[in-house]
């Protein structure tokens, strides 16, 4: 069945390499009383890093005047229709009805207001409209999968989409992504910006899944999880999902509270 | 205190989604201060990425940054000072911009296989402009070169031989 020469790693092999990453971390973490928050950029169990990642640490600096600012999106340059997914077409898309709506927050808990949220995904049945997605799933013609929003004043956004579904890829044998919707964030300093994954709650793939897991923190996992809310759901319409994005800025580490003040 | 959401790859499906007209544009090419900047995507075995995205934020030719919004509906004339571009097979990028007056453009590199972007800065006025805390032998990685009328390249790599300074921010 192999259609790839190379020999594929099995899941019981990524899931070991995955346990042990994890339990180092968690060794470090207690060591040194700081967790990552972000992924490890260096991670074997995904295999596309190996060629992909600095072996120098990253240089610190302090953000000059422009890097503390954002570029200043608007309404101006997005439709009020992009955030809707399901109107993009003549029909109605297939699938499972949803909303996923939230705020985006800088670490001290304030809106970041009027910025640019962008989402992509693939349809209910796990495909992307990508030439290079061969997964041979459907391809939905009522469905796109791309929207945009400025957030509001309080730092809302709301999408209305098709729940996506998992699909496989060829990181190692018989492998899967947990379904997900691909965000990508702005905050009020360039420093902010982020690049991210919203996943749904409960689904069986996340302990398999090498992308999920490079987050080695289980609490910094979860934040990646998004929770049904019956009160964001439509009477006969739409299930309702909330998902909050904090952007604290680049930094890769925070430290425990008895630590913040070193 | 929140915490931080954490960051995911941006994956190998993003272009039917992120890049948009006139996004590597952040200045007419005819305009008499307009510049080229570009460059290769390299990884650690010196392979072009192909599928990675290059995003820039600099400051005007004054120095100014821009408040001006219209990065995702370029009107031709407005300097907004963000641009999005993606690399071609063979792991090449460029921008049509201006030279900013601060002596940098911030680039941030997003790719399949990179699990959290990486932020560098491309210096266009020689070594001497660069914080301190870049190490010597390092330091050409983050220089802008001058190679031929109006256009400069800058060569991101990600690992090994040469890799460029990626900075990170407290």
């Amino acid at each position: 069945m192999g259609r790839e020469s190379v020999v594929m790693q099995t899941q019981q092999q990524v899931s070991e390499q995955i346990g042990e990453i994890e339990a180092d971390a968690a060794a470090r973490a207690a060591q040194t009383g700081t967790r990552q928050a972000h992924p490890l950029r260096d991670y074997p169990p995904y295999r596309s890093t190996e060629l992909r990642h600095p072996t120098h640490d990253l240089v610190r600096v302090d953000p000059e005047e422009i890097e503390r600012l954002s570029p200043a999106f608007g309404h101006s340059d997005v439709d009020p229709l992009e955030a809707d997914l399901t109107i993009q077409h003549a029909g109605e898309p297939l699938g499972e009805r949803i909303t996923v709506g939230g705020r985006v927050l800088d670490g001290e808990g304030r809106p970041v207001r009027g910025q640019l949220v962008e989402v992509w995904q693939a349809n209910s049945a796990g495909r992307y409209v990508h030439k290079r997605d061969q997964h041979p799933a459907p391809l939905d013609p009522h469905f796109t999968g791309v929207g945009r929003a400025i957030t509001g004043d309080d730092g809302s956004y709301l999408f209305r989409t098709i729940k996506p579904g998992p699909y496989p890829w060829r990181n190692h044998r018989n492998a899967w992504r947990p379904a997900h919707i691909h965000f990508s964030l702005f905050g009020d300093q360039f420093t902010q910006r982020l690049v991210t994954q919203m996943y749904f709650p409960g689904d069986p793939l996340f302990a398999l899944d090498p992308i999920y897991q490079s987050i080695t923190d289980p609490a910094a996992r979860e934040r990646l999880v998004g929770r049904y809310d019956h009160d964001a759901s439509v009477s006969e319409f739409s299930l309702g999902y909330r998902w909050d994005i904090v952007l604290t800025g680049s930094r890769a580490t925070w430290m425990e509270p008895e630590d913040a003040d070193e | 205190m929140s915490e931080q959401t954490p960051s995911q790859t941006i994956g190998p499906f993003f272009h039917y989604a992120l890049p948009y007209a006139g996004g590597a544009q952040l200045a007419a090419g005819h305009r008499a201060d307009a510049i080229r900047l570009h460059g290769s995507v390299l990884d650690g075995a010196g392979a072009p990425v192909a599928d990675a995205l290059v995003e820039i934020w600099q400051a005007d030719a004054a120095g100014a940054a821009s408040r001006r919004r219209g990065s995702l509906q370029r009107d031709g004339f407005a300097f907004t000072g963000f641009g999005r571009a993606t690399t071609d097979l063979a792991g090449h990028y460029g921008f049509t911009t201006v030279l900013p007056g601060t002596g940098f453009a911030t680039l941030v590199l997003f790719a399949r296989g990179l699990t959290h972007h990486l932020f560098t800065r491309a210096y266009f006025g020689g070594e001497s402009a660069l914080p301190a805390a870049v190490p010597a032998d390092r330091r050409a990685t983050l220089l802008a070169e001058p190679d031929g009328d109006r256009s400069y390249r800058f060569d991101i790599r990600m690992q090994g031989e040469g890799e460029t300074v990626f900075l990170e921010y407290p």
